[in-house]
């Protein structure tokens, strides 16, 4: 067996730069989207709202009962057909890769961000609502000052928990031919035949990267802790 | 059977119109009848103490006045706007009627300063200026103006709760209404909340309170109002109830309260 050499890791940082550039642009935009719909779906189920509350409760129950990559391969195939269908004669528009990746990211993470959030919604007090009630807060400012802020609080740990997962499940995008640090990573390996020098460098970033996150996540589930006595 | 005694304190044309009617108020749980054709008056300036054994009524009563709980048949009037679905009436009443908890329920993220702003400056439109500093005036009326930087989780149970009275306060309401205020306080503070309240009821506020604290009721109220099974079934002058009660149900509940 041939000697560990990892001059390989250090010619191509550059590359692999790109390519981890890419994983943590993946994750913030799927983060940020998925927190805006997440929250929307939420609220939809939390304040029974017609006919909104039933479908955000099926558009969740459906995204979390298929695996990422096969509804990766459903928007790269189905959606140009769609598309296609629809405004351009039957012929297929393709929405590439990129695209893809963003918006099914968002939408898949949006599902299960919303699920964090009903729960952090439920955990909330009947009295919170009464008081804010009393004080004639209308129901947008209930919830934009009083609710959502405590809801933030008592979830953050969970939601950047989630969001761990998901920069670690970027690395699907392989599967569209999108360079994410894997990509760069096992591009780099197959060329030049340093796949172990190469996958231990990546799997290195992968752990300092989510051991970061994890401390924080220990640090924002102490602090709501010892905000909980009210 | 209701014998009825408005007894106000304050004389002069502001009592021409009572701060709060109710007409034949009913209100049903399922099947449940929480509250059986009530009628009552309060006249502005007056302090009336609700009581009676639990699951009377009395907690539905004063939160059906700002509207937390809806009621089913009968009037309600507060402050002149009478209460139905007409989000105009109910905001009108919830900004002119201010509301003390059993478990204070101040908002856990916010600090008391904080606490005391936001329903001004965001259900009121008043600048944040001005309300800093009718917040800073009433928390040094209940005696925390020190505690203002501080988040509810800091403060003992009777400090919370005065602040919650302060919070009420900023709308600047014309009409309190304290639901068992110091039901879930340690003993040791309840005075503390009972004296803050005094003091009010002493300056003219229109107050309603539910409460089992006799003591306060003999001391400030203007009126008892006993209630049974979701009706009044008598009420009198403080003097008058505790002295000499007119029904067997209030004779048996002073018994079991009063020992």
């Amino acid at each position: 067996m041939s000697q560990l050499d990892f001059s390989v890791v250090f010619d191509n940082l550059p590359y692999l730069w790109q390519g981890l550039r890419f994983s943590l642009l993946l994750t913030a935009v799927a983060f940020a989207a998925g927190m805006v719909l997440g929250t929307g779906l939420a609220l939809l189920q939390h304040l029974e709202v017609p006919v909104g509350a039933q479908l955000a409760r099926g558009y969740v129950a459906l995204i979390r009962s298929i695996p990422l990559i096969l509804v990766l391969f459903w928007f790269f195939f189905l959606v140009p057909l769609m598309l296609g269908a629809l405004m351009n004669g039957g012929r297929p528009m393709p929405i590439g890769g990129v695209w893809t990746a963003f918006i099914t990211f968002s939408l898949f993470e949006a599902a299960y961000y919303s699920e964090i959030i009903r729960v952090g919604l439920r955990s909330v007090s009947k009295g919170q609502y009464e008081a804010a009630q009393a004080l004639s807060l209308s129901t947008y400012k209930t919830y934009r000052f009083v609710i959502l802020p405590q809801v933030v609080r008592v979830t953050s740990p969970i939601i950047l928990n989630q969001t761990i997962i998901l920069f670690q499940d970027t690395s699907l995008v392989y599967v569209l031919s999108l360079t994410d640090l894997v990509g760069a990573a096992s591009k780099l390996a197959q060329l030049n035949g340093r796949l172990v020098e190469m996958y231990l460098a990546v799997a290195a970033v992968y752990l300092v990267i989510c051991c970061t996150a994890s401390q924080l996540v220990a640090y924002l589930r102490r602090r709501t802790q010892l905000n909980q006595n009210r | 059977m209701n014998m009825h005694l408005p007894t106000p304190r304050l004389a002069g044309p502001a009592q021409a119109e009572p701060a709060i009617v109710l007409e034949g108020v009913t209100k049903f749980y399922g099947g449940f009848r929480a509250l059986n054709h009530v009628d009552l008056e309060v006249a502005r300036g007056e302090t009336v103490i609700i009581c009676g054994p639990s699951g009377s009524g009395k907690s539905t009563l004063i939160r059906c006045l700002n509207r937390i709980e809806t009621h089913d048949r009968g009037r309600i009037v507060v402050n002149g706007h009478e209460l139905t679905d007409a989000l105009k009436d109910i905001a009108a009443v919830r900004r002119e009627v201010g509301m003390v908890f059993q478990s204070f329920n101040l908002f856990p993220h916010l600090t008391i300063l904080e606490n005391c702003m936001l329903a001004p400056v965001q259900a009121r439109g008043i600048s944040r200026r001005e309300a800093r500093e009718t917040a800073m005036h009433f928390l040094s009326k209940v005696r925390i103006p020190d505690q203002a930087g501080k988040y509810p989780g800091q403060l003992s149970g009777g400090q919370q709760q005065r602040v919650a009275i302060a919070r009420a306060l900023c709308m600047r309401p014309q009409v309190m209404l304290f639901d068992e205020p110091t039901s879930a306080l340690d003993p040791e503070m309840v005075k503390e909340v009972l004296d803050t309240m005094v003091g009010l009821a002493g300056e003219g506020m229109t107050m309603v309170c539910v409460t089992h604290e006799m003591g306060f009721a003999r001391e400030v109220a203007d009126r008892v109002v006993f209630m049974d099974k979701g009706a009044v079934v008598e009420q009198d002058t403080p003097e008058r109830f505790f002295s000499a009660p007119a029904s067997e149900r209030a004779r048996e509940f002073l018994r079991q309260v009063i020992h």
